[in-house]
């Protein structure tokens, strides 16, 4: 077993220099009953040849988006992540280091993790940030339970419609346990939604995505005001971090708190997971925000120097009275995000995503040449949703089976509500090409 | 190999350089600190000229972004890489951490096409083979624990607690039973009362005896019909197994309670044990532990929970079913019947990336394989506390598992604690061992080598240890105080962190009079 | 001369008429290492003896300060939330924490005097 270095020789020695005549001897605590003579009923050991097999048969059976033109986002979107990023991450200091507690001998994590944190802060228009969450709706139910903590008694937060069902559900199921009363409004479609009116002294936050779950582009500066008129905090998630290089970033709106999902730079959609979730708020509330955080100080030399610090709001300091009970980070996503950041930089953003804009304003006016589609109202940045005339989920289906990912259904997110069957989440990136468009558009031309 | 007499001074080893850089030891700015706005490691194509429909909420002002050419960031990130240790350098001997070789055919299957890159709302016919990875790792987790259940979308350990608890109180409300206490043992991870409390309980402590062990007939005494759940590392944070633990299930029954067991030790049992013959309900697996998944300098990790029948319905969505021919992803409550989920705990459908490199290892180890692991690993624990008892006092008698715990006894009166060898340690080329934890032992070092070293490397570790531990013993307090002097940075300055914390790069006030 | 009272939680009361001033003890900001941050109640908050008033952080600890006796915080030691170190440098003075206006001067007789807190701690070690 290529994994394991002992040989029967080395065990022998050690099991002489301990004083056992065999392993057995050390599970002795272990009872007699629930001890197996043999191993479990799974396959025996393979090389790496049989693995690798099998792993393609399995990946034979998907439908990979890198052969087929695909305009999916709803939450996860597919960019072009240059290829040093996946070399740099994969530099064994970085894929096989631990948790950077012992700061003298990490300090390339702990530094990373600064410049990370600083760079949203900077996009998200907020004054600190995070060393990321596991993802983008877990960062958003601790934001919820973060506002209950800096809202004293209050205990309601309200969360829009055009906040992405994951994200919501992710929340409702947060709050449940912690004894919270988290509302969600009904899906943010067609027309707008008035959150301002359901805003009480019982509301710690209003929660909103821009662009929403729809795609749609909005300000929210007038509903930061009225929340904070009301004694709330205004929670706004972002879940395509590209669209941070054009559009008004919401600490520019009065976002209190501004949590997303950082996939979009360095992190392949890979079915789902690992991702990161980005975590940004005020400096005067640093202390009530979870997870962890990279702080800069001096050595004993007095060099500069990185560590993780603020650790006592933590669960392995704090145990009962932690923020939260988190454990990690999703540090090499967070590493991916950075440098894939770093090789974009200012200019190199922007264009992205001018071109990301671009590509989905070709797609949308495209797509309203199509009989029966009505134009896509209002804003939007890379994404957008259109009305067929037909229920959208067996169009999908039929162009998935001529090899075109035709976007989401929005009855995959909503699959209760019969008047939202005709609508499709389309998004268009800047890996979408004119031909994939045509070959949409026509595949669609021949469906409905 | 002999400690060369290296004297310590007590001052600082000052080999000034003109670059600032020592050898092979490059000293590296920040990003910010560096490049220039309109500079950038990715050449895009000008954007096709289009009539933009912002709605007039297009970004006004300069992000503040630094941008670098390609050969710039390699080096920025090379050089940060070269700062940190790391499994592929060195032996980590954290206990609880389980810090085993990270295989390099895991990230290959990874990312593979078809697998790496697919979407997780792609139309549930196009992604098969994916929902069947997820369906066979599940299979090996339950085959492995014995459990019939298991909830695969939690994505690290501590999420995997919380789910796990989640489950049982939406067990307990669902036949209408209202409790709101959990026990935690005093020697617990942190996250277990954190855990419990983001739930909605109060925690109790169940103290331990003087084997180290849960104190059973003080866990009698505390269990009673408001004990929603007990929570039980096993092997426990002191390396020890419970040897108890089928009483302490049945004693939780009784009162109608669920016990939870932090599988954060499963290394140490895996392949030889089924914690469901152990009489639990619910545990997480930690699958960047026990099945080789990176670390990642802090994440990404993935905690699935294996459940017992009675939970197993409650699990949270998603989750994969098969029908012998197709699978099924459950996305939505309706589309199953038979369960009670407990909704949403994460975006999307977990840690695919994670099953994909969890699945390689399995397959790669085998069911023969694990097993060897797992005694391997306990070997190598025993064989490091077998050589260093008599100079450092193991916190508990008999044999340990994957970890031994030492107390600080025989550092007594040497102005030596257990935080200065920790630091002398990594001035020996070791990542120290985990330090002050269990809180339950006095300055803890908890040592959990895991089966991927060598002899040779334990050796040597275990002969370092000596030979600090007899410097200590020799009156050479001030050389451990100076420590480490020879890692990339000397001691931080944890206190001046948090007490002004600076969490990120400002750029410099602009100079008023010059506009 | 202040009448001086202490707890078994390493809190120091100091009595001046109805209102005491309340700080943790030298043993209590030795076992917490640095000081690093302090949460001070509001003024007008309701404490009780025995109850939660402030926390005190130290940068691998975080602990609960219990206010000795019952009554109102009346003021706040402003210049900890800049100086946490005060905690360390002068504990028993420039350290303190609230001031509170005492509902019941019975409470206090419960607490220990000066020479028997110091053989409470020496009893700890």
């Amino acid at each position: 077993m290529r994994y394991l270095p002992l040989s029967d020789a080395d065990r022998r020695h050690m099991l002489g220099a301990i004083g056992v005549n065999g392993v057995d001897d050390l599970f002795c605590d272990v009872p007699v009953e629930a001890r197996l003579d043999a191993p479990v009923d799974l396959p025996h050991h393979q090389g790496e040849i049989a693995v690798e097999q099998a792993f393609r048969q399995f990946a034979l059976k998907n439908l990979s988006p890198g052969c087929a033109p695909s305009f999916i986002g709803g939450g996860l979107y597919r960019h072009h992540v240059p290829a040093a990023v996946d070399h740099l991450i994969q530099r064994g200091e970085f894929l096989t280091a631990y948790t950077p507690y012992q700061p003298e001998i990490a300090q390339g994590t702990l530094q990373y993790l600064f410049e990370f944190q600083t760079q949203v802060a900077m996009l998200t228009g907020m004054e600190v940030a995070n060393a990321s969450m596991y993802d983008g709706a877990t960062a958003c139910a601790e934001a919820v339970l973060m506002a209950v903590r800096l809202g004293k008694s209050r205990r309601r937060a309200i969360v829009s419609g055009g906040v992405h069902p994951h994200y919501r559900d992710t929340a409702l199921t947060y709050g449940r346990f912690a004894g919270l009363e988290v509302v969600a409004s009904p899906p943010a479609w067609p027309g707008d939604e008035d959150l301002a009116a359901g805003i009480d002294a019982g509301t710690a936050c209003v929660v909103v995505q821009n662009p929403d779950v729809f795609g749609r582009v909005r300000d929210y500066t007038p509903l930061a005001e009225a929340c904070h008129r009301a004694g709330a905090l205004l929670v706004v998630v972002v879940c395509e971090a590209v669209s941070l290089g054009l559009i008004k970033p919401p600490g520019e709106m009065g976002a209190d708190i501004v949590v997303g999902e950082g996939q979009s730079l360095g992190i392949s959609t890979g079915f789902g997971g690992p991702t990161v979730g980005l975590f940004a708020t005020h400096g005067r509330f640093v202390r009530q925000m979870p997870g962890r955080l990279a702080g800069e100080t001096v050595d004993a030399d007095g060099r500069r120097g990185f560590v993780l610090t603020l650790s006592t709001r933590e669960q392995h300091i704090r145990r009962e009275k932690a923020t939260s009970n988190i454990c990690t980070n999703s540090g090499l996503c967070a590493l991916a995000f950075t440098i894939h950041l770093t090789m974009l930089g200012e200019a190199g953003l922007r264009r992205l995503a001018e071109i990301n804009h671009a590509n989905a304003v070709a797609l949308a006016e495209r797509l309203e040449t199509l009989p029966g589609v009505d134009p896509v109202q209002g804003a939007f940045f890379n994404e957008f949703t259109v009305r067929l005339p037909r229920a959208a989920e067996p169009v999908v289906d039929a162009l998935a089976a001529r090899g075109i990912l035709a976007g989401v259904p929005a009855s995959r997110l909503y699959p209760d509500e019969i008047e939202m069957q005709p609508l499709l989440i389309l998004a268009a990136t800047e890996l979408n090409s004119e031909a994939d468009m045509d070959r949409l558009v026509d595949g669609l031309r021949g469906a409905l | 190999m002999s400690a060369s007499a290296q004297t310590y001074t007590g001052k600082s080893f000052t080999g000034q350089t003109h670059s600032g850089h020592r050898g092979l030891q490059l000293e590296e700015p920040l990003i910010f600190e560096q490049g220039s706005p309109e500079r950038s490691a990715v050449d895009l194509p000008h954007p096709p000229a289009c009539a933009d429909r912002l709605g007039g909420l297009r970004r006004r002002e300069p992000i503040g972004l630094p941008g670098l050419s390609e050969p710039e960031v390699v080096r920025h990130y090379t050089r940060l890489s070269q700062k940190n240790y790391c499994i592929d350098s060195g032996l980590y001997p954290l206990g609880s951490c389980t810090m085993k070789h990270n295989p390099r055919l895991n990230e290959k299957v990874a990312r593979m096409p078809g697998l790496g890159d697919l979407h997780p709302l792609q139309p549930v016919s196009t992604v098969q083979g994916a929902l069947e990875v997820i369906h066979t790792c599940a299979h090996w987790l339950k085959t492995l624990t014995g459990m019939p259940g298991v909830a695969m979308s939690p994505g690290a350990g501590a999420h995997g607690e919380l789910v796990g608890l989640m489950t049982i109180r939406a067990a307990l409300e669902h036949r209408g039973d209202r409790r709101t206490k959990v026990l935690v043992p005093e020697s617990a991870h942190g996250t277990n009362p954190a855990t419990a409390h983001a739930c909605g309980y109060r925690v109790e402590a169940i103290p331990a005896d003087e084997r180290g062990r849960v104190d059973l007939e003080a866990l009698r005494g505390k269990l009673d019909r408001d004990v929603a759940a007990i929570m039980v590392t096993n092997p426990n944070t002191c390396g020890l197994f419970e040897t108890d633990i089928r009483e302490i299930a049945a004693a939780t029954h009784e009162v109608g309670a669920f016990f939870y067991c932090d599988g954060a030790n499963f290394n140490a049992i895996v392949g030889r044990v089924r914690p469901a013959d152990l009489g639990i309900d619910c545990m997480h697996i930690n699958l960047h532990k026990t099945f080789s998944t990176p670390h990642g300098g802090g994440g990404p990790g993935s905690g699935p929970v294996v459940l017992s029948a009675e939970l197993a319905p409650f699990a949270p969505l998603p989750y994969v079913l098969s029908d012998g021919e197709r699978y099924r992803l459950i996305e939505h409550a309706a589309d199953d019947e038979a369960a009670h989920p407990l909704g949403r705990i994460k975006g999307f459908h977990g840690q695919f990336g994670m099953f994909t490199r969890a699945l390689a290892y399995m397959l790669a180890m085998g069911a023969d394989g694990l097993r060897q692991a797992s005694a391997d690993a306990v070997l190598n624990a025993n064989y490091v506390m077998a050589r260093l008892k008599d100079v450092l006092h193991p916190a508990f008698p008999g044999p340990c598992m994957h970890e031994v715990v030492f107390d600080d006894s025989t550092l007594k009166d040497t102005g030596v604690t257990t935080l200065d060898l920790a630091k002398a340690l990594i001035d020996e080329g070791f990542h120290p061992m985990t330090v002050y934890f269990p809180l339950v032992v006095h300055g803890a070092m908890l040592i959990e080598p895991t089966e991927t070293e060598s002899k040779d490397t334990l050796d040597l570790f275990i002969e370092t240890m000596r030979a600090l531990l007899t410097r200590a013993r020799a009156g050479d307090a001030e050389a451990f105080h100076e420590a480490p002097r020879l890692s990339p940075r000397r001691r931080l300055d944890e206190t001046a962190a948090a007490r002004k914390p600076v969490l990120r790069w400002q750029p410099p006030a602009v100079d008023k009079a010059a506009e | 001369m202040a009448n001086l009272r202490f707890t078994r939680e390493h809190e120091w009361i100091r009595i001046d008429g109805d209102v005491g001033t309340v700080g943790i003890t030298d043993y209590a900001q030795q076992q917490l290492g640095d000081v690093v941050f302090v949460e001070l109640p509001e003024i007008g908050k309701a404490v009780k003896a025995g109850g939660e008033a402030a926390v005190v952080e130290s940068v691998k600890a975080a602990s609960e300060v219990y206010s000795p006796a019952s009554g109102e915080v009346v003021e706040v030691n402003e210049v900890l939330q800049d100086e946490p170190a005060k905690v360390n440098g002068d504990a028993m003075g420039g350290g303190w924490f609230f001031r509170i206006r005492i509902a019941d001067a019975g409470e206090l007789d419960k607490l220990m005097e000066q020479g028997a807190y110091k053989d409470y701690v020496a009893g700890l070690s």
